[in-house]
């Protein structure tokens, strides 16, 4: 059912881990719905020169947090900002559309770092598309949302 | 990659058939294809082979074989069992009781009855599974038509108190239907004692063919068809009979019963050890279901910090088939609704792992299926951020 971009994603993940020092920090998802997500950030010149995460959840959240910590490293903080959850889909070859949610969940994870470091600094937050959604896509009998 | 090994611990999901029902099956599909209903010879052959295989199955029930019923497996003769009885007996009342746990072919069938206009009670269980008596005696009314109650869950594998359920229902006259699918070959069976009136099981979970099942009916329980069409079946289940497959059905039947008492005693002894390993070796885990009523093979387990589907994503990856209650693999957003209804927090069911042993499995298997479980969960575990809070909590304690 995965792409095998996904499932080298899963096997191998990169940047997991974390950063304990952190210049920001993000967290989304909830465990009622199987999927946490926590994004770090070090920050330098407005830059993201390292980033690690961990993730609670299946093997597209797993992926899906993999594949969005490589597409910003190296990114000024406004071309990280603008990494959207379809460009993380894209980049794994796609997801199955029920875990299309997971790509979301990478996308409002760096989200809320960024602005976890622009609160930090005195910085005005910019705005968050769906801030503390957890948006699965395509279910009329949601139920789990935080 | 493929793993060099495969160790299959999924028995609940499916069998493999066994090689001797494929060979008895064989000759049924280009020799003896004759269809029972015509007169000439090789359909006399035919129809003798579905009465032996009837014969089979009755004595695995203690039924009589004109109380048994071939069907396409275990959802139709849930439907049909359900659905039969409550059309030919809605004049008598109008409600229906099961309970929180059932397969989801007795399940949606009763939320489809509903939508009809039946009313229907889903019996709560305890943390262990098991239906209460109590709650069942309290639950019939003057209204009460069918009590549908499976012999063993597929999730959990927690046996519930059938006899005991048989004992009420008969006492209150009320028909008792029960889904031996999990239970066939597992547990004595007996629908005389246990008072069942109605019975489904499926060949293909007792290393017979899949598409392949039988309704048993006590003989004067009233009920509606539910295939109209030509008059198999003695005219209570109409379509032309699926010859190999109820042959595959009758023998896997007997050698399930014939070899029971051995193959429960090795297969539980696999799995105690399986088990204990797993509660010993990996900390913050939990055995989901009866301590002592459950199926010989089925062990399930709830890690914290850890998802399922990643678990078995991991596992598979290693060559080991087991399942889980997590919502990621079952295509929608909740967990199984087994694990919620014997009170499991929602994330303790996402950490769920089923692994349900048979015939071929062997003492390598659960010295395989224990190391590379260790290193699953120490590796999900260590990506985990509910780890990494565990972690910090336990060291500032």
């Amino acid at each position: 059912m995965y792409s095998e971009k996904v499932m080298d994603h899963f096997m191998n993940p990169r940047n997991q881990g974390e950063i304990t020092d952190a210049d920001g920090v993000g967290e989304v998802g909830n465990p009622t719905c199987g999927d946490i997500m926590r994004i770090f950030l070090t920050i330098r010149d407005n830059i993201v020169t390292d980033v690690k995460f961990q993730t609670f959840g299946c093997g597209a959240a797993v992926a899906s947090s993999s594949m969005a910590t490589e597409l910003i490293k190296g990114k000024t903080l406004e071309e990280a900002w603008e990494v959207s959850n379809k460009a993380v889909a894209e980049a794994l070859e796609g997801l199955p559309p029920i875990k299309m949610h997971c790509s979301v969940l990478a996308e409002e994870g760096i989200h809320k770092a960024i602005n976890d470091y622009r609160i930090k600094h005195g910085l005005e937050p910019w705005e968050e598309k769906n801030p503390h959604s957890h948006d699965h896509h395509g279910h009329e009998d949601e139920t789990c949302s935080s | 990659m493929t793993a060099e090994r495969i160790v299959y611990m999924d028995h609940s999901a499916t069998t493999a058939t066994d090689p001797a029902v494929v060979d008895a099956m064989a000759p049924w599909f280009s020799k003896g294809y004759g269809n029972p209903s015509s007169l000439y010879s090789i359909a006399r052959e035919s129809k003798k082979a579905v009465e032996v295989a009837r014969n089979q199955v009755a004595a695995a029930l203690g039924a009589k074989p004109d109380e048994i019923y071939f069907t396409s497996g275990g959802t139709e003769a849930d439907n049909w069992a359900i659905k039969g009885v409550v059309s030919a007996n809605h004049k008598k009342g109008n409600h229906i009781i099961t309970c929180a746990i059932e397969h989801h072919a007795v399940l949606h069938t009763c939320e489809y009855l509903e939508k009809q206009g039946f009313s229907v009670t889903y019996l709560p269980v305890d943390e262990t599974g098991q239906v209460r008596i109590s709650d069942l005696k309290a639950a019939i009314t003057d209204q009460t038509i069918l009590v549908t109650i499976m012999f063993a869950n597929n999730e959990i594998g927690t046996i519930e108190p059938i006899a005991e359920i048989g004992k009420v229902c008969r006492e209150r006259g009320v028909y008792f239907h029960t889904d031996a699918v999990q239970a066939i070959g597992n547990v004595t069976i007996d629908v005389e004692a246990m008072n069942i009136d109605l019975l489904s099981l499926s060949a293909h979970k007792f290393y017979g063919p899949k598409g392949i099942g039988a309704l048993y009916i006590r003989k004067g329980v009233r009920i509606d068809n539910l295939l109209h069409g030509g008059g198999q079946e003695r005219r209570k289940r109409a379509g032309t009979e699926n010859i190999p497959g109820i042959v595959g059905l009758g023998l896997a039947i007997e050698r399930a019963i014939a070899r029971m008492e051995e193959q429960n005693k090795r297969v539980s002894a696999l799995r105690d050890r399986l088990l204990k390993e797993i509660l010993k070796t990996i900390p913050n885990t939990r055995l989901n279901g009866h301590p002592t009523e459950r199926l010989p093979g089925n062990i399930n387990v709830s890690f914290d910090f850890i998802e399922g589907e990643s678990m078995l994503l991991l596992l598979d990856h290693f060559g080991i088939c087991a399942s889980t209650g997590s919502a990621c693999t079952s295509g929608s957003l909740e967990p199984s609704h087994v694990l919620l209804a014997i009170g499991l927090p929602a994330e303790t069911a996402h950490g769920s792992l089923r692994l349900t042993l048979g015939a071929e499995n062997t003492e390598d298997d659960v010295t395989y299926v224990l190391e590379q479980l260790n290193k699953v969960v120490i590796r999900l575990r260590e990506m985990s951020p509910l780890y990494a809070d565990h972690k910090k909590r336990s060291c500032n304690v």
